[in-house]
């Protein structure tokens, strides 16, 4: 629906649908008493409903504990207030400061079951009726589970606010319904409009042209697409090869023309298409991708690959249907379930795929790499080359994925916190990836494809981190606390299907209202959500910086040489002039050329050579990082999936142990050095010691840290429910006597 | 994270500066300086190859955790002098000879031996056979190629027909106990190809052709003695021993009360001789509950036994009951005792009907008995074999995850853990004395016991500790370590073997996984037990009792594998390690959290690189760290003496030398 092909005819519904019924207005009413329980109220924040005297389990057991207190449904989350306010003012170390412990934002809202009379139902939305079950059990995006009683809640209570719930996580809404819309409304503008300066946007030519010279880009910045004239799909400015004017560019609405993501400093450079709406066999459009081809290879005076990623990695749906299996392994219900599915897990784990695609990504990217870094062959991806995979096909779902991958392996800047957060804008925002409906947040069904598309990319991004931590100046948590981000709906990076579609949907409602364009805050803006404290959490503390001396040394032609040496097919290049393609799907070499040019390496040999080169330098955290693809080198994301599981916390341990060893470490250097300069200076002042943050002492500390609810975990050991055993495939041997012969041994 | 690295200074942290500083980045880890002198043989490669790469520093760490590194200063001296005469000379076959230990002679060597990488493919070089190990350099490859195997780790030899190597046609697959098989090809008319064969075989199993195991022949020095690493009087008085209840008894001093325990037994004070022999009497072996540790507060006592003789009869023993009960009230917090049988239920009734047993609850009042369910010896050995065929030579990454289901290797792993956790738990949560058995009480119980103790003592997590937990919990009450891994003997078929130490060794390395800064030793540490498990070069791991020890003059005669690490503490130390005093780990038994030990069973496969470089960073950290420490306290005396200064400033100092962390620089 918010498709630009279709040629302008936007349908989103331009009026405010208001949910606020005059029943909730006198709910509005006692705001105030609310507000005055509830200080996390944000700006622009509406409660439509609550209920007293809501039960939550605590998931520790399947026992009936839990914890009395108001259950709400507002215009962004769904929120638990807890009548034992007391304790809740230990406050958690990491805090996000617009949600508290139990909070669920509406679009964080993935499953809802309700149980009545012990049967467990998913709860669709507009099918709900009068009856409201008595316990609600909600799945959120980020893995975690409520579980709330209403049996204690009044009648007219419950059943509102179950109503509620459901109705606004549940069912279709229109754009304007979304919370930030209302937030930014109210909220002050300095509030909203802080931006971290050193992340690029590229929403400006200058981000282009900076981004251009900082790689020695051999390309133009185009604005032919000012204003969105040409595509709305589209950003207003863009790279294209020189040869590509603005008529090409206007020809097929800009499809079929190759943008430019990034250069290699051997001159070849990485872009990306979208298909052609139709391949017509007049010709017309053969010549045409000739054009586009040739003023690729034209500029970069390499030759051509093209990857189409239609014939080797999943298609959208099926990337869907394997996450929600491999989602459901963390979704936990009971301690019970834990020990039970505890017994199949790898075999779950491998049914759902969803490692296998990482994998394949991967892998996917690797060769790309090894086209740019031993080939010096430029790359074109495409999504699909004849057949769009999805109806409107815009080179912004896998083609990002890839092209945002395949830079983060051969440039180092990208592994920065800037970096990477400029690489996001550049590949995913500008590069128009449909956030909204992959994401889902409209809850708009069978209109497009949900796909974790970001998310696939941010589970690539933590394969290369915890393969290569210290080439990476963020952490894990940073890339977890992103992943959690898509699912709150404040932030403009996640909210739109693309530039234009956001640059409308912030235009003011009416344009009577004299208002100028709200300023929708972006998730860079992180003091938004967490304070300093929280935020140092981000960095690595392992990251190796880059070392003083310039990159120029690295590049000494003597370098390239040698890896030229080591790679004999480089030698025996097609002059630039003449081939532009190797190794062509079937299609395209019938369509374009009838006949095969050169033949090329078949993709796992090649790449297999650039590990082995690769292996033989000595590891540069600072240049090409490669990943580790055999089985056991591609691990479950932990942190992000195990976080919230009771039974799967490391009392005392985990990975963060040795995080804070560092950071530890990192503050008691800090000290020395102060104290020698304090020393050295002879200043007999009381300097306070500063301490870098490192929250509670390590052996008091759940292997989840950060994201450690509040409530105190009892230390006891996860000992299973039951111990019975499955191991009947070994029966014959179980039955032996450990001691067969009784003979007093060998010597 | 910029204030650490302007902490380094014009230091950074990129590897080609790091590698010109010795022994601080990207080394391999293998003995450097400091007391010892540099090994020689890694170190003549060293001259030759590009340090740094990652390819080298994974062979090296290899190369590190086989024997080939070790190497007194004395010796270390002799043999490089003698490479360097070699590589002056410059000749092919020469400078593919392979180096040697002190003691070690050189039995066969044959010229262009092709070794079939699965790897890397086919190379030729020279293939040494010593008494020791087996030794392949090719120089074909830069940096050369070098394959060294100790003879101690071979399962079995094999002919095996090569078609497809050209004139090469005689094949030999050396079976391996460390996940390995590696394979030769070789013409067929040469004789001296039939030497080494020969050789081989005589010396790779020399228990079986009347030859001393090449310990005894081994003639290293090293400046620590490790023998001296466990006292069992002082291990005892290191957790509190003897007390009223508990006694350090002599009764066993000849071993003729069980000749598989060790000569000093912890029993109860109020225990009288004859009914001590009736106890004997009634358990499997002779081996009597005895106990292993204690709770420095609660008094809880792990007591480690093997199975009552019962038998079908239900046959009872006064003696035995009361000896539990004793067990029982020597802990005033519990009025309980808990009898863990590792065994599973089903095969502990089964041995019932063969004289063997487990205590009936009806008899042994007060006492609870739970089984574990754990499976035996011979599901052990075969489990590992599947895992074998899984990892090597090649990984079938699409079914990975299946694979290593099907091999339950890491579902025993769990259950280890999972049953360590439970005694642990048992005696810090519910302050009750347990007594863990199996069948004879020197496998599964042995497992079971030292991962408890290793849970519930932090002493057992430092290198120290660790060695005097397996000295105690594994070599002196009796694991028939001789009999396990056949050390010397040519009869692989042998279904008395059994990686069950290899099992309690991962159990470790799980643990660390999950705690990675709790424990004071590193993998490598780990894996240079393991290797040496095998290797027969020092004399720890040697025969099946205390008693065979003795007799063998083992301490006298072989030299002991904690002498060798002790000689080189800081290379096995992790740098991560903060005591956790007091704090008990409970590793979480699920097999979300196991993973398959990689760098240990993967080893061979060079897309497997360890992931040591972290710890490098950590240790220049470290080593920034000493330094300013030191600026300090200089700075610190120069303002004392100048005696101007400040209480005030004389106050601060000391609260960072009291910081609980650990620091090894």
């Amino acid at each position: 629906m918010l498709s630009l092909g279709s040629g302008g005819g936007k349908s989103t519904k331009p009026s405010f649908v208001s949910y606020v019924t005059p029943e909730d207005m006198k709910i509005k009413e006692k705001e105030e008493g609310l507000r005055s329980k509830h200080p996390y109220l944000l700006p622009g924040e509406v409660v439509f409903c609550s209920a007293n005297h809501v039960l939550k389990y605590t998931q520790e057991d399947a026992s009936q504990r839990g914890v009395y207190g108001t259950l709400l449904c507002t215009n962004f989350k769904i929120a638990f207030i807890s009548d034992e306010s007391a304790s809740q003012e230990t406050a958690p170390p990491f805090r996000n400061k617009l949600l508290s412990e139990n909070d669920i934002p509406l679009t964080c809202v993935d499953h809802i079951y309700g149980v009545s009379d012990e049967k467990k139902k998913l709860i669709i939305g507009g099918q709900v009726k009068s009856k409201y079950p008595s316990k609600l059990i909600i799945q959120c995006k980020d893995l975690r589970v409520f579980h709330f009683s209403l049996t204690y809640a009044k009648e007219e209570e419950a059943k509102k606010i179950f109503q509620g719930i459901v109705h606004h996580s549940l069912e279709p809404k229109s754009l304007k319904c979304v919370f930030a819309f209302s937030y930014c409304e109210t909220a002050s503008p300095s509030q909203a409009s802080r931006k971290s300066s050193l992340t690029l946007m590229f929403e400006t030519k200058e981000d282009w042209s900076v981004e251009l010279g900082r790689t020695k880009g051999n390309c133009k910045v185009s604005s032919a697409n000012a204003d969105y004239v040409i595509s709305e799909k589209l950003p207003q400015f863009f790279v294209v090869p020189f040869a590509v004017s603005d008529d090409d560019i206007l020809r097929f609405l800009g499809k079929g023309i190759p943008f430019w993501c990034w250069s290699h400093h051997s001159g070849c450079a990485l872009f990306k298409m979208a298909c052609l709406p139709t391949i017509q066999e007049d010709g017309i459009s053969q010549k045409y991708m000739h054009r586009m081809l040739d003023a690729v290879t034209q500029d970069q005076l390499c030759p051509v690959k093209i990857e189409d990623l239609s014939s080797c990695l999943p298609a959208l749906q099926d990337l869907q249907l394997s996450y929600n299996k491999f989602k459901q392994l963390f979704l936990i219900d009971s301690t019970t379930e834990f020990w039970v599915s505890d017994m199949k897990w790898f075999s779950s784990l491998e049914n759902s795929g969803w490692l296998e695609i990482i994998r394949q990504c991967l892998m996917k990217a690797v060769e790309i790499v090894d086209y740019l870094e031993s080939a010096h062959t430029s790359v074109l991806i495409v999504e699909s080359f004849f057949v769009p995979a999805v109806p409107e096909e815009h080179c912004s779902d896998l083609c990002c994925v890839l092209s945002s991958l395949v830079q983060i392996m051969l440039d180092p800047y990208y592994r920065t916190r800037s970096g990477f957060q400029s690489l996001i804008q550049k590949e995913w925002v500008a590069g128009g990836h449909s956030f909204l409906d992959r994401c889902n947040h409209l809850y708009q069904k069978e209109k497009e494809v949900p796909a974790p598309v970001f998310l696939l990319f941010l589970e690539c991004v933590w394969q290369l981190l915890q393969q290569h931590a210290p080439a990476f100046q963020f952490s894990e948590t940073y890339l977890t606390v992103l992943s959690d981000s898509i699912n709150i709906p404040l932030f403009s990076t996640f909210l739109f299907n693309s530039q234009h579609h956001r640059d409308t949907a912030m235009k003011p409602g009416h344009p009577e209202a004299q208002r100028s364009p709200l300023n929708f805050p972006s998730v860079w803006d992180w003091s938004l959500q967490f304070d300093c404290k929280a935020q140092s959490l981000f960095t690595n503390p392992l990251y190796v910086a880059k070392p003083i001396q310039d990159k120029a040394l690295r590049k000494t032609s003597h370098q390239k040489h040698q890896r030229q040496l080591s790679l004999p097919n480089t030698l025996s290049k097609p002059s630039p002039r003449k081939g532009f393609f190797k190794e062509e799907t079937d299609n395209l070499k019938k369509i374009f050329l009838g006949k095969r040019i050169s033949k090329w390496l078949n993709p796992t040999e090649s790449s297999k050579e650039l590990y082995e080169s690769w292996q033989r330098k000595p590891l540069d955290y600072q240049g090409l990082l490669l990943p580790y693809l055999d089985g056991p080198s591609v691990r479950v994301w932990m942190q992000r999936y195990l976080r919230w599981v009771p039974e799967a916390q490391i009392f005392g341990g985990g990975s963060i142990t040795t995080v804070n060893r560092v950071l530890e470490l990192a503050s008691e250097i800090q000290d020395l050095q102060k104290e020698v300069e304090r020393r050295s200076c002879r200043m007999n002042s009381s300097t306070a010691w500063t301490q870098v943050y490192s929250g509670p002492p390590l052996s008091a500390r759940l292997s989840s840290f950060p994201f450690t609810a509040t409530h105190a975990w009892s230390f006891k050991p996860a000992i299973p429910s039951s111990i019975r055993q499955s191991l009947g495939s070994v029966s014959s041997l179980a039955d032996k006597e450990d001691d067969d012969c009784q003979g007093s041994g060998v010597l | 994270m910029e204030k650490l690295t302007a902490g380094a200074g014009g230091g950074g942290y990129s590897a080609e500066q790091g590698s010109a500083v010795p022994g601080v980045v990207r080394k391999p880890p293998r003995p450097l300086g400091a007391g010892l002198g540099s090994s020689r043989q890694p170190s003549v490669e060293a001259l030759e190859s590009p340090s740094g790469s990652h390819v080298e520093w994974c062979r090296q760490l290899i190369a590190a955790t086989i024997s080939s590194q070790i190497a007194g200063p004395v010796s270390s001296e002799a043999i490089s002098r003698d490479y360097k005469a070699l590589r002056d000379g410059n000749r092919l076959a020469q400078m593919e000879e392979a180096p040697r230990f002190p003691g070690e002679s050189i039995k066969a060597i044959a010229k262009d031996v092709m070794y079939i990488c699965p790897f890397t493919g086919a190379v030729s070089g020279t293939l040494t056979v010593t008494d020791y190990k087996l030794y392949f350099k090719s120089l074909e490859r830069e940096p050369p190629f070098i394959l060294d195997v100790n003879l101690g780790v071979i399962s079995r030899l094999e002919t095996i027909g090569v078609q497809s190597h050209g004139e090469n046609s005689c094949g030999m697959e050396i079976v391996c106990k460390d996940m390995r098989n590696p394979r030769f090809a070789y013409k067929q008319e040469e004789q001296s190809k039939l030497e080494i064969f020969e050789n081989l075989t005589k010396h790779a199993f020399p228990v079986s052709n009347d030859l001393p195991l090449f310990a005894f022949l081994y003639k290293e020095k090293f400046p620590v003695d490790g023998w001296k690493v466990y006292d069992p009087v002082a291990e005892y008085k290191r957790q509190g021993l003897p007390n009223e209840s508990w006694t350090i008894s002599k009764v066993n001093s000849n071993y003729e009360l069980c000749d598989t325990y060790p000569a000093l037994l912890v029993i109860p004070t109020s225990i009288k001789d004859e009914d001590l022999r009736r106890v004997v009497a009634f358990r499997a072996k002779h081996r009597i509950p005895v106990l292993s540790w204690i709770h420095p507060e609660s008094q809880a006592t792990i007591t480690r036994c093997s199975q009552p003789l019962v038998g079908p009869s239900d046959k009872r023993c006064k003696e035995d009951e009361k000896y539990l009960q004793t067990i029982m009230d020597a802990n005033a917090q519990s009025h309980k005792l808990t009898i863990f049988d590792a065994r599973q239920n089903s095969v502990a009734d089964t041995n019932k009907a063969k004289e063997g047993g487990y205590e009936s609850e009806s008899f042994y009042t007060n006492a609870e008995l739970t089984f574990l369910e754990i499976p035996n010896i011979h599901v052990m050995r075969e489990s590992l074999r599947k895992l074998k065929e899984i990892t090597y030579p090649v990984i079938d990454e699409a079914k990975w995850l299946s694979n290593v289901d099907s091999t339950h290797w890491l579902e025993y792993i769990r259950l280890l853990l999972m049953g360590a956790v439970r005694i642990a738990d048992k005696l810090e949560s519910g302050k009750t004395s347990v007594v863990v058995h199996c069948s004879d009480g020197w496998d599964r119980t042995a497992q079971l016991t030292s991962l408890a103790m290793l849970m519930l003592d932090s002493y057992y997590r430092t290198i120290k500790g660790f060695e005097v937990l397996i000295e105690k919990e594994w070599i002196s009450f009796g694991h028939r370590f001789a009999v396990r891994v056949g050390h010397g003997d040519v009869n692989h078929t042998n279904s008395e073997r059994s990686p069950l130490f290899v099992q309690f060794i991962d159990c470790v390395w799980q643990m660390m996984r999950q705690f990675p800064a709790a424990f004071e030793f590193n993998e490598l540490f780990l894996i240079t037990i393991l290797d040496h498990l095998y290797s027969c070069l020092f004399g720890t791991f040697l025969y099946n009792s205390e008693q065979e020890r003795v007799k063998a003059e083992l301490h006298t005669k072989t030299v002991s594998l904690w002498s060798y690490i002790n000689s080189q503490p800081e290379e096995f130390t992790n740098p991560f390690y903060v005591n956790y005093e007091n704090h008990v780990l409970y590793p979480v038994a699920s097999l979300r959290h196991l993973e398959l030990w990689v760098d240990y069973y993967v080893r061979w496969n060079p897309r497997m690189r360890p992931q040591m470089p972290v710890h490098q960073n950590l240790k220049e950290l470290l080593v920034i760290r000493s330094e300013l420490q030191k600026k300090v306290d200089e700075l610190h005396r120069e303002a004392s003496t100048r005696s101007l200064s400040s209480s005030s400033d004389r106050g601060s100092s000391p609260s960072h030398s009291a910081t609980p962390v650990h620091t090894t620089v």
